[in-house]
């Protein structure tokens, strides 16, 4: 067996084992730690392909950002388990139908579905002497050149979520005080001090 | 390859592996006491100096102290992840070291994609914290965790982009051809410092904030978290979290070196400074950055949550955005882009 095949094995099985203990363990912050592992090993599997740039890049984006957000929201939440099992037996042959009727349509699919050839090729096909190229030029030669429009809709869609995340979160209270560090550091001496002469026993208005 | 070569590679990998932590933790050990006393003597005192000559031998005083003390672990602290958590921490700050070139040729693992392993590698830094801080089953480093988290998230998106303008003028991934591509005739002057200082700036305060180096050292604000996600933390675990943190301002201070000061190369590129090892010139750059850390941890005072958030976010974000396009704009323009 080559070291290929070893670490192929190793990086698998231990995907495989924590994408279980992910649905299995009774603590959900080990869900996601184990969730974050099933990442990091599918990373491993990608460097075995020869596709290092997606497996780092895959490590930055979900490991970690996306799964860092996952783990603080489930620290967080206070969930009760015990509320959770409730009725377990009562809905499990109903769960278990359905479970088995995807289970059924997912093997279907599958199981009918080949790739086609030619497509598996094309992506490659266009990038001129793709042998001699890093991955991270090929992808950029792929993403930026060749199909620079669809990389721009994609950022287009990406951002108009992100602007109807932040009108559906954004709430204007009136009467809170913020701060604005530019007028702050416009202040000077001449708009922030004045010398007034008080009159004995008279004062001032303020 | 047999599997004697192959035994006989993974022995030689083992073996420089080695003879690397081994010079790095000795570094650390001298970098830590550099940094109590750079901060000593701009106080105007003396800093640790019992401890050997002049104190030489006090971090590994230190060292001892740590594993011989008593490792306590709080009655409601969850046992398998607050172990786990220093763990996780230092050994990935040690992991970053794989691929950094210390001097021409010397890097372990000399891979495509150097720099986006580092930083992937430094992204997994936070998760050490989040674990402890939660593990620890403690409000104050509960908070300081998720402070840190935060914090650590934001600042890596300006980080991000900072590296991707270096790429672009480099025009590799891999570490030992950024420094290459620094070599020209005009020595320290055709480094990247220079030609992307602006840039350089955002990388170096960047890099305080990714480490938790005061002035961006809210997570274990003493004066509000007692020590953020490390509280409960005594004896070897936290060593390691010191270690960690330390292990990882010292590769950010290389990522520095390699990314904008040129890597191994001579500053004066003519006969007698050629003659140095490049690993003399990288250590000298290494520390000289380092030297800007503890200066900067003496002189500047510790800014406030909201501040910290609107630096990078509002400020250095656009900023490197900006750059980003302007760099690539004028490499376009002038026709210096690599491989145009």
């Amino acid at each position: 067996m080559t070291a290929a095949a070893a670490f192929f094995y190793l990086f698998a099985s231990l995907a495989v084992a924590s994408g279980f203990m992910v649905i299995a363990s009774r603590n959900p912050v080990a869900s996601v730690l184990f969730l974050i592992l099933a990442f990091v090993n599918a990373a491993g599997l990608f460097v075995l392909m020869g596709a290092e740039f997606l497996a780092m890049i895959l490590v930055v984006v979900y490991v970690g950002a996306v799964a860092v957000l996952f783990l603080f929201v489930v620290m967080m939440l206070d969930v009760d388990f015990a509320e959770l099992r409730q009725g377990f037996q009562q809905y499990l042959p109903v769960g278990a139908l359905i479970g088995a009727i995807f289970l059924i349509e997912i093997l279907l699919v599958v199981g009918s579905w080949s790739i086609d050839p030619g497509l598996v090729q094309a992506p490659l096909g266009n990038v001129a002497n793709a042998e001699n190229m890093t991955n991270a030029q090929a992808l950029g030669r792929v993403i930026y050149t060749d199909y620079a429009y669809f990389f721009q809709i994609a950022g287009l869609i990406l951002l108009v979520a992100m602007i109807g995340a932040i009108v559906l979160t954004l709430r204007d209270r009136p009467g809170v005080k913020r701060q604005n560090i530019a007028v702050q550091n416009a202040r000077t001496q001449a708009t922030a001090v004045e010398t007034r002469k008080v009159p004995s026993r008279q004062g001032v208005e303020v | 390859m047999t599997p004697l070569e192959l035994i006989g590679t993974v022995l030689l990998i083992a073996l420089k592996s080695f003879v690397l932590l081994a010079a790095l933790l000795v570094f650390i050990a001298y970098a830590l006491l550099a940094d109590r006393k750079i901060w000593a003597a701009v106080q105007l005192r003396r800093g640790p100096n019992v401890v050997g000559p002049y104190g030489l031998f006090q971090s590994f005083a230190d060292l001892l102290k740590f594993v011989l003390k008593e490792p306590v672990i709080p009655a409601g602290a969850n046992k398998a992840i607050y172990l786990l958590a220093p763990l996780v921490f230092a050994m990935l700050a040690l992991s970053s070291w794989a691929v950094m070139p210390i001097a021409d040729g010397w890097a372990i693992a000399d891979i495509n994609v150097g720099v986006t392993y580092i930083f992937a590698i430094s992204s997994l830094g936070v998760y050490g914290v989040i674990m402890g801080g939660w593990a620890s089953n403690s409000k104050y480093a509960f908070l300081g965790a998720l402070r840190s988290a935060a914090q650590m998230i934001s600042y890596e998106v300006s980080l991000g982009f900072v590296i991707i303008c270096v790429l672009m003028c480099a025009g590799s991934l891999n570490l030992t051809r950024i420094v290459t591509a620094q070599d020209t005739s005009l020595g320290l002057f055709g480094w990247y410092w220079l030609w992307l200082f602006p840039m350089f700036v955002v990388f170096f305060i960047s890099a305080l904030a990714e480490t938790n180096r005061p002035p961006f050292d809210l997570p274990e604000a003493e004066s509000e978290l007692v020590a953020g996600y490390m509280v409960e933390y005594s004896s070897t675990p936290y060593l390691l979290f010191m270690l960690g943190e330390y292990v990882a301002i010292m590769s950010m201070c290389a990522l520095g070196t390699v990314l904008f000061l040129g890597g191994w190369l001579s500053p004066i590129p003519f006969a007698p400074f050629t003659w140095v090892p490049g690993v003399i010139w990288f250590v000298l750059k290494a520390s000289f950055l380092f030297f800007g850390f503890a200066m900067v941890k003496s002189i500047v005072p510790r800014y406030r949550y909201d501040q910290l958030m609107r630096l990078g976010w509002k400020v250095f974000l656009p900023l490197s955005l900006v750059s980003v396009v302007v760099v690539a704009f004028v490499l376009k323009i002038t026709g210096l882009a690599p491989g145009a």
